[in-house]
């Protein structure tokens, strides 16, 4: 699988703390059965609302990094959220925290999600939004998210970052790897075997 | 028992058992011992289970519903939406393909994943279970450890029967005392949201303790873990205990005649002992706790019945842009009484409160009143089996003849992925569990979350009401 060890792109800011999926993408763009089609849906009702908002922003049509708040991707489990940002074009998300299984989500599809102090995130945003040509660096290997010159500490959960940046972040094939140990474990357990 | 004195907890204990290995990015293997599947997260998962030619690795350990889609209506197929009846073609084509059973509308367990899966006897203590929906969190009323999972990751545990998870820490929830008359699980619920925050729980599983939840009946547990997930934990369970054993008894998928006593016997020897440790806990009075309703856009943004809205100045700093937004999307003023706040729609359903003890509480409250003039009001059973107990029990007769629709079994207007929707600005007065802008299908809608008898009290006079003062 691809390593991810570094994303380079313009960045767009949303500045808002508990970013719930159904904001993400709401429910009825959930009737569908594959995740085609899903980009161009994301913050559907949110841009509807208020033409100011940053995704219907031309200047940052084509950016690939989010710059978010805390507690993004709170609510449903809905893979459709991450896929949707996907596809409009996220690559990597800048936040001061995540919600957990939207960050799973995210990582199973290679999009890393990395936590940075809300001083840094301050002055991204700050910077991308009076100049959004400007390109950011985020670094999974030496933890860094850099702008121009200024650079800023991230972090990032241990194990999601260490998959992504050896290019094992696809966990499927390395599940099935293991099946007779899988079925060892069913074994031990007296419910498996209906409390013979 | 043979715990007494460990100072391993149930959540640490289930974790070991069913640990495969560690994996190199440290994260654990973790072994799942049902997987439940529904047709909204499932079709992507088994694409991708065709496209790199794998199986289901234990089909008889995974159970299929319909609910998210489901008209409450009119069920006859095709369904006039056609996007519906493309998924739900989509999850009966999948199901026969890989062998797995299908709780579909012409079955009578059929019903929300999270109602179906206990009432069948599938939710056991001590064991894991996984399914592709944040509200999972539910089976761990049982002392079950139940994720949410995203889509990759159902196609995980189709495959291989494991996920791939990094271990939070446990925090206990203490909430001592008895809750007053007229106060709910879901206002237990509520108040645990509003004092911790909807990220107060990231990096915890919850273990909820102590005696209001020890004298919960099983439904009112689920009630209090299905909210788990909206105030961030990754899942939340409470011990099993000689309530947890009586429901099991007797259930389709429980163990029958000795073998059940001898999972009654492994299932209680799970629980957390005396001496358990934890990595944080906290404690609440439940005497304190009053009916609860939320005014804002997410579930943490609450009050007490009798209480005001927030002012701004009450508010942190950093939550105040929050709180402006929250109060701008509902149109409410600071330090505006919630009480007495009208309402234009009234919803009695979703996995939080759509079981029979629930439709039970919202039937006492409506018996003998009628729904207020211009409220649109609707109750719909989590599950074809609480439908069915409820018109053996008459309560249908009664929300019907107080002016509510009487709906089939689904999520309905919990996210309104269904016809059943919230119109432009409506204020709707709901038992689910989020109130996220848009989430009951208008983008402009808005929801006041509450117990399942403050939302018939509501429905009744019109606007927010105590439902103490109809008791
Ligand atoms: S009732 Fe609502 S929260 Fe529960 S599973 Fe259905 S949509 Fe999700």
């Amino acid at each position: 699988m691809q390593t991810i060890e570094s994303i380079t792109a313009r960045a767009i800011p949303l500045p808002l703390d508990d970013i719930d999926t159904d904001r993400i993408i709401p429910a009825r763009y959930l009737r569908c059965v594959t995740f085609e089609g899903l980009g161009e849906h994301a913050f559907e009702d949110d841009r509807q609302q208020n033409a100011e908002h940053p995704f219907n922003q031309p200047q940052f049509q084509g950016a690939g990094i989010l710059l978010a708040g805390r507690n993004f991707g709170c609510g449903s489990s809905r893979e459709h959220a991450p896929q949707s940002l996907m596809r409009w074009g996220v690559k990597a998300i800048v936040g001061e925290s995540f919600a957990e299984i939207f960050f799973g989500n995210c990582t199973a599809n290679g999009i890393p999600c990395v936590c940075a102090d809300p001083e840094a995130l301050r002055q991204l945003g700050a910077a991308v939004t009076a100049a959004p040509k400007t390109e950011l660096t985020v670094n999974l290997v030496n933890k860094t998210v850099t702008c121009g010159t200024r650079s800023f500490p991230i972090s990032m959960q241990e194990g999601a970052r260490q998959s992504l940046v050896t290019g094992n972040w696809d966990f499927l094939g390395q599940l099935v790897e293991v099946a007779s140990q899988t079925r060892e474990v069913a074994q031990r357990l007296p419910y498996m075997n209906s409390f013979a | 028992m043979a715990t007494f004195g460990s100072r391993q907890n149930l959540f640490n204990r289930v974790w070991d058992e069913h640990t495969v290995r560690i994996l190199p990015s440290g994260q654990t293997q973790l072994f799942i011992g049902w997987h439940l599947i529904h047709e909204v997260t499932s079709p992507q998962a088994f694409q991708m289970l065709r496209d790199r030619g794998l199986t289901v690795m234990y089909p008889e350990r995974t159970l299929a519903s319909v609910d998210h889609i489901i008209p409450t209506l009119n069920q006859a197929r095709p369904f006039a939406d056609g996007l519906a009846e493309q998924m739900m073609t989509a999850i009966e084509r999948n199901c026969r393909e890989f062998g797995i059973k299908l709780l579909n509308l012409d079955d009578e367990h059929q019903g929300i994943v999270h109602v179906a899966g206990p009432e069948l006897g599938i939710t056991q203590p001590g064991i894991t279970l996984a399914c592709g929906d944040s509200h999972t969190s539910t089976h761990g009323a049982f002392g079950c450890i139940a994720f949410g999972i995203g889509t990759s990751q159902v196609a995980d545990v189709f495959a291989s029967q494991t996920m791939a998870i990094g271990r939070p820490k446990v925090r206990r929830v203490e909430v001592s005392g008895r809750l007053s008359h007229g106060v709910y699980a879901k206002d237990a619920t509520l108040h645990v949201i509003r004092k911790l925050g909807v990220e107060g729980g990231v990096g915890y599983a919850y273990e909820y303790a102590g005696d209001v939840f020890d004298r919960m009946n099983m439904e009112e547990r689920m009630t209090v873990c299905n909210m788990s997930i909206e105030g961030g934990a990754r899942c939340g369970y409470i011990n099993p205990d000689q309530t947890t054993v009586d429901y099991l008894r007797d259930r389709p998928f429980s163990p029958k005649g000795q073998a059940f006593d001898r999972a009654a016997q492994w299932w209680l020897s799970r629980a957390s002992g005396p001496n358990a440790d934890f990595d944080d806990r906290v404690a609440f009075d439940g005497g304190e706790i009053e009916p609860t309703v939320t005014w804002g856009i997410n579930p943490a943004q609450s009050v007490g019945v009798n209480e005001q809205i927030p002012s701004a100045g009450s508010y942190p700093a950093h939550k105040q842009g929050e709180l402006r937004e929250a109060l701008a999307f509902m149109d409410f003023r600071e330090n505006q009484p919630i009480k007495g706040t009208k309402i234009d729609v009234a919803f009695i359903g979703s996995c939080t409160n759509s079981r029979i003890s629930d439709l039970r509480e919202a039937a006492k409250v409506a018996k003998g009143h009628h729904v207020a003039k211009n409220v649109r009001a609707l109750v719909v059973p989590g599950s074809q089996q609480v439908l069915a107990q409820a018109e053996k029990e008459g309560l249908h007769e009664i929300f019907k003849s107080a002016g509510f629709e009487w709906r089939a079994a689904g999520c309905s207007m919990c996210l309104a992925m269904n016809p059943d929707k919230l119109v432009g600005r409506e204020i709707c007065a709901s038992s689910s569990n989020r109130n996220f802008k848009g989430r009951q299908g208008s983008p402009t809608g808005r929801t006041l979350l509450m117990s399942p008898a403050m939302v018939a009290a509501a429905a009744i006079n019109g606007v927010v009401s105590d439902v103490r003062e109809m008791l």
